[in-house]
């Protein structure tokens, strides 16, 4: 089966999976119908490629044709040499959605609906886990023995989720990338088990699984640090059998995983062959082809 | 006689190791020192400390380099960058009376030039140490350092920016777009400067060219550069890529400067062919950029404290001339400085040890989305950091660098901190912005700045 057949076949069996179980995100509010009028306009819902907030432009249709290319914030005008007001409000809304990514918490509803079991990395808060990059990538021994109890040893892959820097990201695309990657890889004949959720979790986290259960691959999915552009972006870090202190060169990774990048249902079945194809070669120092 | 490395304060003793335990426990607080476990345990020790510091004489710190100068090349450099008629003549200083000699009505900007290869980044860094936040600025404040590349900016009474308008894309157009609208405002005059996203000489390329039509076409005096690695650079360079400068980031250990993949010997061949090949007559061929907590995060920093490391990377640049160093103290995030107060403090001794040392320093407050850090205290590091008279700054749209994901000055603050201060571009820019009609003689906007579009006419 070549990839674009098997995207579009997860797509497909996903898409009737999810559609019944999409469930309110008790990190963000859904959005307020912004046509009604006892709202003031949703301002993080406007398109500002679109907009062009120069009176009198020398030419606006060239501008809004480069404009409509780009995120950075052109034309934006000012008063005096400060920004209008609505620039400014809306540089506060997306930091702000930005900031609450990284200082919020996954919810514990969207684990137990997705079945993970909840353990933390040796970070005690999310404060810890900002300045201490070395103990986001350390297990208690209580908790690598959680691990030994609930995932099979030396299984062929090993699904794992993390926050990183950017709950939010979880919130946004967990509950399409599981079951496209699951999807995906009961194609090739592989299973996936029991899937730990691990709190205030740095990318080697991963590596801690792979000394202390040995599966061949393993898979992390975790939150990126937040742009103002999207809070919402995970990545999936792929390595065959990892361990503590390797080179960074033998993770492979996927980026950019959000609504507005790759979307996650396609994200799934590439890493689900990403994940076959590894398995095969036996490394992860394949040049994968896009 | 021997260093004395103990006191007692507040009814305490304390013994402190090394000149490197005495540095680390000096410093104001900063993430990255607790990160590495060297920072002051009290509020006390870290004036006692301060204390001890005082006392070394500048010859304690040159002669006992906190990596020895055998075994790292940032420390060589450092030391042979020094003029030893300057040195000798401040080497019986402590640095109790060093900082007095800086701020000293008598001590003139001449001095201060004069004697800025008299000192080793761990002197730069020891004084600074022991200075408050208003030491700092009104000693920086006596320092002009002025470089010439293609135009000349660092002139009392202007104020530059480099005009940075990334794209995630590579995409000409949207670079030149922002250009456009970045050199309306004022934002442009030190360079107009693009991190590509793809570093390769193609990319790299493909920018440079972009670029410098614009530039060129529209006669703008400026200069340009593409920060690709420095050796992309070269080989762009060599096949004709029309770069104003070379760039590239620098460290403050050996083992950082090898993990960025520079040392002086690259540097130095960089600097003659910029000389051969580029597009600007010098003498000052280099841009570098520097930031506290780079050596910590790469696991490069040794056990030395931050800001030390950052001084010594000054000693490292010095050697080679730039003619802009910038400073992105804040890029890394929390694990090296923690919140705004650490920021703004980062800037505020940055920007002094690089003037002390001669160096043209340009700031670069700034903010990731994974720190407490806000727009608020980036625009009070920069407002305190144009008191101190930085050379330059940077100009993003809006301040959201959409490519490197993290906030910086923005075209916006760029005018306003030149009213804020009644500082204008570097002069032949300016003349050339009353010439398009976008300033008047005053360095203030007119009312076509802002429309990126005139040059699309």
């Amino acid at each position: 089966m070549n990839e674009d057949k098997l995207i579009e076949l997860v797509k497909q069996v996903v898409s009737e999976m999810t559609s019944t179980q999409k469930s309110d995100n008790p990190v963000m509010l859904e959005a307020v119908p912004s046509d009604s009028e006892e709202y003031v306009p949703d301002l993080s819902q406007v398109d500002f490629r679109k907009v062009l907030d120069i009176p009198h432009p020398a030419n606006r249709e060239e501008y809004l044709r480069v404009k409509a290319k780009t995120e950075a914030r052109l034309g934006v005008w000012r008063t005096g040499p400060r920004y209008r007001t609505n620039t400014l409000l809306r540089f506060l809304s997306d930091h702000a959605a930005a900031m609450d990514a990284v200082f919020s918490d996954v919810s514990e509803e969207m684990l137990e609906e997705m079945g993970l079991f909840s353990v933390s990395s040796r970070c005690s808060s999310k404060d810890e886990h900002l300045t201490r990059p070395d103990l986001g990538r350390q297990f208690s021994e209580e908790t690598i023995a959680r691990f030994k109890a609930k995932l099979k040893p030396k299984a062929k892959v090993q699904i794992m989720v993390g926050d990183g820097l950017s709950s939010a990201a979880i919130e946004a695309n967990l509950r399409d990338i599981i079951p496209a990657i699951s999807q995906g890889l009961k194609m090739y004949g592989l299973e996936v088990g029991n899937i730990p959720f691990v709190k205030n979790c740095r990318v080697p986290a991963m590596d801690v699984i792979g000394d202390e259960l040995e599966p061949e691959v393993v898979c992390m999915l975790i939150g990126e640090r937040p742009g103002l552009v999207t809070a919402e972006s995970m990545s999936a870090y792929i390595a065959y059998k990892p361990t503590v202190g390797m080179p960074e060169a033998r993770r492979i990774v996927i980026s950019n995983i959000h609504d507005g990048g790759t979307p996650a249902v396609e994200a799934g079945a590439h890493i689900a062959e990403l994940i076959k194809t590894m398995l095969e070669k036996k490394t992860s120092g394949i040049v994968m082809g896009d | 006689m021997s260093m004395r490395l103990k006191t007692t304060l507040n009814g305490k003793t304390f013994q402190f190791r090394d000149i490197k335990d005495v540095l680390a426990k000096a410093n104001e607080p900063k993430s990255g020192d607790r990160f590495q476990g060297i920072a002051a345990e009290s509020v006390t020790e870290r004036v006692a400390a301060k204390i001890v510091l005082s006392e070394l004489t500048v010859g304690d710190l040159t002669e006992n380099p906190i990596i020895p100068y055998e075994l790292d090349e940032v420390t060589r450099v450092n030391i042979d960058g020094l003029n030893r008629h300057q040195y000798e003549a401040k080497k019986n200083m402590t640095i109790g009376q060093l900082r007095e000699w800086i701020l000293s009505h008598k001590t003139t900007q001449e001095d201060l030039i004069r004697s800025s290869r008299a000192f080793t980044g761990e002197v730069a860094a020891a004084v600074a140490k022991i200075m408050s936040a208003m030491d700092l600025v009104y000693g920086a404040r006596k320092i002009n350092v002025v470089t010439r590349c293609n135009t000349a900016i660092g002139q009392r009474g202007t104020l530059s920016f480099r005009c940075q308008t990334n794209s995630t894309t590579d995409d000409p157009e949207t670079i030149v777009m922002g250009l456009m609208e970045g050199v309306s405002y004022g934002s442009g005059d030190a360079c107009l400067g693009i991190n590509p996203v793809e570093d390769n000489v193609e990319s790299t390329r493909r920018i440079a060219d972009g670029v410098y039509n614009f530039m060129s076409k529209n006669e703008i005096p400026t200069q340009v550069v593409v920060l690709s690695h420095m050796t992309t650079q070269m080989k762009a360079m060599e096949q004709g890529a029309p770069l104003s400068m070379i760039f590239q980031s620098i460290a403050g250990t050996q083992a950082a400067n090898d993990n960025f993949g520079v040392n002086r010997k690259l540097v130095e061949e960089a600097y003659i062919l910029a000389k051969q090949r580029g597009t600007s007559v010098g003498p000052n061929l280099l841009y570098f950029e520097t930031g506290q907590g780079s050596e910590v995060s790469i696991g490069a920093d040794l056990g030395v404290d931050e800001m030390t490391l950052e001084a010594r990377t000054y000693g490292f640049g010095r050697y080679f001339n730039p003619f802009m160093v910038n400073n992105v103290s804040g890029f890394i995030g929390p694990e090296t400085l923690y919140d705004g107060k650490e920021m703004i403090r980062a800037n505020l001794e940055d920007h002094f040890m690089g003037k002390l040392m001669g160096l043209p320093m340009g700031m670069a407050p700034c903010f990731t989305n994974h720190t407490s850090i806000t727009q608020d205290d980036q625009e009070m590091a920069t407002m305190l950091l144009n008191t101190a008279g930085a050379n330059f700054y940077m100009g993003v749209p809006v301040g959201d660098d959409v490519m490197l994901a993290y906030q910086d000055t923005s075209f916006h603050n760029d005018a306003a901190l030149r009213e804020l201060s009644r500082r204008k571009p570097a002069p032949e820019f300016h003349k050339w912005m009353m010439k398009r009609g976008l300033m008047d003689e005053n360095g203030v906007l007119t009312e076509l700045a802002g429309d990126g579009s005139i040059f699309l006419k």
